[in-house]
């Protein structure tokens, strides 16, 4: 794929520990990539190594098929927004988002109909004369938004761009985002450690861990077949274990015991997860079960199963067949939402 | 975090190059001409010299004598001091921020006005002696008084500054913890301060260390510190080689007492829970806050205000009355005490002081710039160093001009521009102390947003910090100002005598007997330091405001 973005084996050690461990990543044109990861797995790394924030220590970063080593990073054409957005204090809001406009030497006029154009596009008509300080976090990612995307970057980078505003805000903006970033055609690349914002703003998810990518897939794929035991734990699974596909029959002999699988999975020693949706409550099974804990999530509960072999499970289930703590239920399982991790 | 690597090196390099050669060319090279021609013979050097000055009779007594007034000095500085700081940190009072200013209008005063205002409270015939009879300029009181009093500003606005931006929460979080409220303030607060107290302590003792004005005019034949017997020796006895082993002295000790400071200092930097100050004074409550504050105000009315008042009372008292002749006599050169009419002396000592300040900001702002970044192992000494002028004797500096700076390439003997230099020195550490808290407290992050939003470093620089910055700026130019026109220790030196500077005018009117030439000096100070007061005065209306600007910064100017 000859992407907008190219890089190829980038490392970056701080020190002894490596930020970026030999990272491949491609952005295609229009395409809009999240990283997703836990805090200190390389992410802002990465977006400072591509702005030239920070130096690459071995690899290649092509822009648009040029190699950037010491292109500075006034000179690369790419948009960043930062993590607590960095708007220039002493400057209102037009002249933020005006800034990017006045350095490449845009005249007067032409920034400030494009400023009005900004800023009516992240919904904040009127809002030039407004000191930034009196604004709003939401209203001031609005105008890091703007300001980034102001001088028309080829990529435009950002940095846990919902990290600070409420679950309410951020719902609402991860869907203008995405529409926004449609309707421009604007080339994407944003790291978060949260994995709703990223499967809902993303045309492709990459998963790193510890400098290096462990996954990279759309949303789906990544969702319903993560790669190993750690993108299912950093998913939120927590029925990860080892288990053993048997040779005669699809099932494989797991902690908790016999366990459906896919037919024509291979056999052998295997890692498997058990989405919650595939644990089953049944009046009789195999297995048994005492439920520790109820969790409440809108249109179901996840309970947590203390079974009478094997680690704490958990499971999905409708609200009006929720069982009380304390109660004793018998175990089934769904082969379809048991995957096997093949990275393990 | 590493970035910027070889070239980021390079470009610090090249800001340090200009502060480095003007302290090359224009501090290091005249002290080590005059020290060198003290202790060089016949193209050898004597060390032998050096033992014998040390070991002489009187020069023990000098030296003891710089020393313990120097602690004695200290000690009452900050025992006036601390209430103040507290005071000004952490209670609320009509008229505080006018009051904020005024404590520190003596700092700026020229040491020269210090001594001539105590001299008209203290000694003969002054207010004192009129009244009761009192005399204290034969003692050592006078000169710890006004040691007091120009060094009362030092600690009450570093300790203070620091003291106002403690989070009052962490002692609350010690009191709900159970401690009392003495324990409290034991445990919590003053582990927080101790470094800052040491810092300011040190800072006072450096001043005082280093006293020539002051003790030039309260010390009379009896008192002498190193720094004046240097100048007795430079300039009355020529005895080069003694005020060069004296000159060394007094740099080695000086250098130790800095290294000292600098480590206090960044220990003081560290792990603090600092607040908006804004929010931390309350209203005083209570017979002890009341009677700190009440005390606080006595000591600013009695310490700092009445020598002042007594300065204008007495430029202004003609012939038992009151009237304007001694500002009119400075209009004249009837006393012969002048070439030039002193009135002229002003617009020389306003045009140098601009020069200096500009000399000042260009040098320290470079500086500043270049040591913004921390952690870079070759700056951090550069910092200290930059410190090392005002620990310097002043006279070893000017009388190093001289001899220095004489000859073709740099002949400069002549030239008007060697004063502004001269003053520019003790002008720069000035400078960069106000603008390296500022600069420091830019977030990195700013600057990397422009360069992202494609403003090259140098664009970045001028986009970025120097709006930040710009109220600093204008601090320390006030601050480099005021130092610049106070500047007496140098000047004496190498001012032409037809174009003496304010302070030099009233050492010299000073000098001379007579009713007339004492009024005149009195007027030419209260000159002095109404122009100082009003450029301090116009700096503190700029303050909060600075404030805002520096985020996390200290504010407060830390010397």
């Amino acid at each position: 794929m000859s992407g907008l973005l190219t890089l190829s084996a980038v490392s970056v050690a701080y020190g002894e520990r490596a930020a970026l461990d030999a990272v491949d990543l491609a952005v295609a044109e229009h395409e809009t990539v999240c990283v997703l990861g836990p805090s200190g797995s390389g992410k802002s790394t990465l977006l400072r190594a591509v702005a030239g924030l920070t130096p690459v220590d071995a690899g290649t970063v092509l822009l648009d098929g040029r190699d950037q080593a010491g292109v500075p990073t006034h000179r690369r054409g790419v948009g960043l927004m930062f993590q607590d957005h960095q708007l220039f204090p002493q400057r209102d809001v037009g002249g933020n988002i005006a800034f990017g406009l006045r350095v490449r030497g845009v005249a007067r006029a032409e920034a400030r109909r494009r400023v009005a154009e900004l800023l009516d596009l992240v919904g904040l008509p009127g809002a030039e004369r407004r000191a930034v300080s009196a604004l709003s976090g939401g209203e001031q990612q609005r105008v890091a938004l703007a300001r980034a995307l102001a001088p028309r970057p080829r990529l435009l980078m950002l940095d846990e761009p919902l990290g600070q505003l409420d679950r309410d805000l951020r719902e609402r903006l991860v869907v203008e985002l995405r529409q926004l970033f449609r309707a421009l055609g604007t080339t994407v690349l944003a790291v978060t450690h949260d994995q709703g914002e990223a499967f809902a703003l993303a045309d492709r998810v990459v998963v790193m861990r510890e400098g290096r990518v462990a996954q990279s897939g759309t949303p789906v794929e990544v969702w319903r077949r993560p790669a190993d035991a750690f993108v299912a734990r950093f998913l939120g699974f927590r029925n990860v274990a080892e288990a053993t596909v048997r040779a005669a029959e699809p099932v494989a002999d797991t902690p908790w015991g016999p366990v459906p699988v896919a037919p024509g999975t291979p056999r052998g020693r295997r890692r498997l997860l058990i989405r919650p949706s595939g644990v089953r409550l049944a009046a009789e099974g195999a297995a048994r079960a005492v439920v520790r804990g109820r969790t409440f999530r809108g249109d179901h509960v996840l309970l947590l199963l203390e079974p009478e072999r094997g680690p704490a499970l958990e499971a999905a289930c409708a609200l009006v067949d929720a069982p009380a703590e304390g109660a004793k239920v018998g175990l089934a399982f769904d082969a379809a939402d048991v995957v096997t991790l093949p990275g393990d | 975090m590493r970035r910027g690597g070889r070239r980021g090196v390079a470009v610090r390099l090249a800001l340090l190059a200009v502060p480095l050669a003007f302290f090359a060319l224009f501090f290091a090279y005249p002290v080590a001409a005059i020290t060198g021609r003290g202790l060089r013979a016949d193209g050898a050097w004597q060390l032998s010299r050096a033992l014998d000055v040390l070991t002489a009779p009187g020069i023990g007594d000098v030296l003891w004598f710089t020393l313990w007034q120097a602690a004695a000095s200290t000690a009452l500085t900050l025992a006036l001091g601390l209430p103040g700081a507290y005071v000004f940190a952490r209670l609320d009072f009509p008229g505080k921020r006018l009051l904020h200013a005024v404590v520190t209008v003596p700092f700026v005063l020229p040491t020269v006005v210090t001594g001539a205002a105590f001299l008209a409270l203290l000694g003969r015939g002054g207010l004192l002696d009129e009244r009761w009879g009192i005399r204290l300029d034969d003692g050592v009181w006078a000169i710890l008084l006004a040691h007091a009093f120009f060094n009362y500003a030092v600690v009450v606005r570093t300790v203070g500054g620091l003291w106002a931006q403690l989070d009052p929460r962490q002692e609350e979080a010690a009191r709900v913890l159970g401690a009392g409220r003495f324990a409290a303030w034991r445990r919590v607060t003053l582990p927080a301060l101790a470094p800052s107290v040491a810092a300011a302590g040190l800072l006072v003792f450096l001043f005082t260390f280093t006293s020539f004005g002051v003790i030039q005019i309260l010390g009379g034949p009896r008192y002498a510190t190193l720094e004046v017997e240097i100048y007795r020796r430079t300039a009355q006895l020529l005895d080069l080689p003694t005020a060069a082993v004296l000159t060394l002295l007094q740099l080695a000790l000086v250098a130790a007492l800095l290294g000292a400071h600098a480590l206090i200092t960044r220990r003081a930097e560290s792990a603090l829970a600092l607040t908006d100050p804004a929010g931390n004074a309350a209203r005083p409550r209570g017979g002890a806050q009341w009677a700190l504050l009440g005390g606080t105000l006595a000591v600013i009315a009695l310490l700092l205000l009445l020598p002042l008042a007594v300065l204008v009372e007495r430029s202004l008292s003609v012939d038992g009355g009151y009237g304007l002749a001694h500002y009119r006599a400075l209009a004249g050169t009837e006393s012969g005490t002048f070439v030039v009419a002193p009135w002229e002396a002003i617009g020389t000592s306003l045009r140098y002081a601009a020069v200096a300040t500009a000399i000042a900001l260009a040098v320290g702002g470079l500086a500043a710039a270049a040591l913004t970044r921390r952690a870079a192992r070759f700056t951090r000494g550069f910092d200290a160093l930059l410190m090392l002028p005002l620990g310097t004797s002043a006279v070893t500096v000017g009388f190093g001009f001289l001899i220095a700076l004489d000859e073709p390439p740099l002949d400069l003997r002549s030239s008007w521009i060697l004063v502004p230099l001269a003053q520019a020195l003790v002008g720069v550490p000035f400078v960069v102390r106000v603008l390296l808290p500022v600069l420091r407290a830019v977030d990195e992050r700013l600057r990397e947003a422009a360069a992202v939003l494609g403003a090259s470093p140098l664009r970045a620089w001028r986009e970025v910090d120097l709006p930040l910055v710009r109220r600093a700026l204008l601090v320390a130019a006030g601050f480099a100002f005021a130092v610049s026109l106070g500047e007496f220790g140098a000047t004496v030196f190498i001012a032409r005598a037809d174009a003496p500077t304010l302070p030099v005018a009233v050492a010299r009117l000073l000098g001379r007997a007579g009713e007339l030439n004492y009024g005149q000096a009195m007027a030419l100070s209260t000159v002095l330091m109404l122009v100082c007061a009003l450029t301090l005065l116009a700096l503190e209306s700029l303050r909060p405001a600075a404030w805002r600007g520096g985020r996390g910064g200290r504010g407060e100017w830390v010397v």
